[in-house]
């Protein structure tokens, strides 16, 4: 499973890319691989804001539907509408195309190194 | 093989009835109808003769796969076998024919039926009061929360804002909390499954109004701290909610009321065999404590000196369904019950035997996320490599309906196997065979199933994301 070095994670299997104030977020190859093929994805409104682990929307598979959670404080200034008709985005290119919104990030969070991350899915295998 | 639809098989015009000449005069649709009512176009129904219909819907028939063709694991979760006496009982003509807004001096043997199946639902629950009203489980749930809202308004208790729900829970336990007006909070499990005792000793407050617990729950582990569990909520001041969903493990062994559960629901189209396909009819009774009695929706039936009566409670919620709820599914129910007498204990034994036979035997080649004896149902897990999706659709290829599968939650991978009391001992020997063999089946064999079915797999996901709902 791909767990690029760059990135920061959660425990909830979110990934963050970080570049200034602004928080790119989407969920883990590994949550998708759990997950299976993703089918329709909540998105919350622009301009909301999140507390850190907060519960801001929901992926919905053909096995489940599960919470997404904000992994840093901040107020949504972008989501990725595209996948409203293409959820399987997600599958396909999980920390790319497949990124699910965007934070302008108004403080701090316990997040997990990508060998951190890579450990955690190890104790939890 | 699922063929063309009834609607590209006619020809125009054709008709499977032929009616004598019209004896009077010919009226056009426009001198009858109002302007807008009239049709643009024609309807597009199919024009077929009477053999093509009938030849049409037998085939599709022929399709069903369901517990009078086939060993179904889902269990009474979804229908185990009806008795075919609970048919004779309802077509009785005494029952049949009522209406629900006849005076009651014309329908005392109706109300003595749900008099008697209260009295029946209090002894297998231990709670003393029943309502027969609420028309399936998710409403029984509903009914139930409801009167927990009830109770704590009408003593003017206004801070209890919480219901917690365990993380096995079924997904209507959390909805219903959501939809009477509570936030719902998880509580997660001990070792065994179970629900972790002191993670509900910290959370319980002057907040919490309830806690919603499945007995045994859906790991079709036992919860062997209820007793503490509903100590510690009642100390609280709260209420023990037990959703009914898996009665069938435990009816006529253990009174739910006994050991603190204030509050339940029964799915009588469930535990009490009911037939309940596509989505009904179903019957979520409930039974609770003195306390709770008198918010119990409006009506109950009652009995005294001069016959049986419909009462409506002191402080009810109110009706929650129309009429008297589904009579049809209590009368049924009221046959097994009385089919079954006292011996209804040994209803439960042999659906926990069976469950821990076939789990028995699948262990050592399927993984058991939990040890020690099931209920009335078990999870096992597929062997490293293999998917339970692929498992579960390879047994249709062995004459076999899937069980359920990726649920619960917490399990990865899960089938849940629900055998249910009315099968042998060799159709459960199949069974494990399949499954067996399924499980040294190379993955790619699987990932092809089912090759035998009129229908090879379907692309579920697909499906959910491009959903045509109209031809």
């Amino acid at each position: 499973m791909s767990v690029p070095g760059e990135l920061q994670y959660t425990k909830t299997h979110e990934w963050v890319r970080i570049e200034g104030e602004t928080a790119t977020v989407g969920i883990t190859e590994h949550a998708q691989d759990e997950l299976g093929d993703v089918v329709f994805v909540e998105l919350p409104e622009s301009g909301r804001t999140l507390d850190a682990g907060e519960a801001f929307g929901a992926v919905e598979s053909v096995k489940a539907v599960s919470d997404l959670y904000a992994p840093l404080p901040g107020e949504v200034v972008e989501v990725n509408e595209s996948l409203g008709d293409n959820p399987e985005k997600i599958n396909e290119d999980p920390y790319g195309e497949g990124w699910i919104l965007k934070l302008r990030v108004s403080g701090e969070a316990d997040l997990l190194s990508a060998e951190d991350y890579e450990n955690f899915l190890k104790e939890t295998e | 093989m699922l063929g063309s639809l009834i609607r590209d098989k006619g020809r125009e015009g054709r008709r499977g009835y032929t009616l004598p000449k019209f004896d009077v005069e010919k009226v056009g649709l426009e001198k009858v109808l109002p302007k807008g009512a009239l049709r643009k176009e024609k309807p597009g129904l199919p024009e077929v003769d009477e053999p093509t219909v009938i030849r049409h819907y037998t085939n599709l028939s022929r399709e069903n796969w369901g517990i009078d063709t086939n060993f179904y694991p889902l269990g009474s979760c979804t229908m185990k076998h009806n008795p075919r006496a609970n048919e004779a009982a309802t077509a009785v003509p005494g029952f049949a024919g009522l209406h629900p807004l006849q005076p009651e001096g014309q329908i005392q043997g109706a109300l003595r039926v749900m008099h008697e199946m209260q009295g029946f639902l209090a002894s297998v629950s231990g709670l003393p009061a029943v309502s027969l009203q609420p028309m399936a489980g998710a409403q029984g749930e509903l009914t139930s929360i409801l009167m927990v809202r009830k109770f704590f308004e009408d003593r003017d208790d206004t801070g209890r804002t919480t219901i917690l729900v365990p993380s096995t829970a079924h997904g209507t336990n959390p909805a219903t909390a959501t939809m009477v007006g509570f936030e719902s909070e998880e509580i997660g499990l001990d070792e065994d499954g179970c629900v972790d005792v002191e993670e509900l000793r910290g959370k319980v407050d002057e907040t919490t109004a309830a806690l919603m617990i499945t007995n045994p729950n859906t790991l079709g582990v036992y919860e062997k701290n209820i007793a503490e569990i509903a100590d510690i909520l009642h100390e609280a001041g709260a209420f023990l909610y037990m959703d009914g969903a898996n009665v069938n493990a435990i009816m006529g062994r253990m009174r739910p009321g006994d050991a603190g559960v204030d509050v339940m629901h029964f799915n009588l189209h469930k535990t009490f065999s009911t037939p309940h396909g596509g989505g009904g009819p179903g019957s979520g009774a409930i039974a609770c404590s003195d306390d709770l009695a008198p918010f119990r929706p409006d009506p109950v039936a009652e009995k005294d000196a001069d016959g049986y009566h419909l009462v409506r409670p002191e402080k009810t919620i109110g009706r929650v369904a129309g009429f008297h709820g589904n009579f049809g599914v209590f009368l049924k129910a009221w046959n097994y019950i009385k089919m079954h007498g006292p011996e209804l204990k040994d209803v439960t034994d042999m659906a926990v035997l069976n469950a821990n036979y076939v789990r028995a035997r699948l262990k050592g080649t399927y993984r058991i996320p939990y040890e020690g004896l099931c209920k009335h149902e078990c999870i096992v897990q597929p062997p490293k490599g293999k998917k339970a999706l692929d498992v579960a659709k390879g047994l249709i290829d062995h004459g076999f309906h899937p069980p359920t599968v990726y649920f619960p939650l917490v399990v990865k991978e899960a089938m849940l196997i629900e055998p249910t009391e009315t099968e042998s001992k060799e159709t459960l020997d199949d069974f494990v065979g399949a499954m067996l063999e399924l499980a040294e089946s190379p993955v790619e064999e699987l990932e092809e199933a089912p090759v035998n079915a009129s229908t090879r797999r379907l692309d579920e996901a697909r499906a959910a994301r491009k959903l045509k709902a109209r031809w």
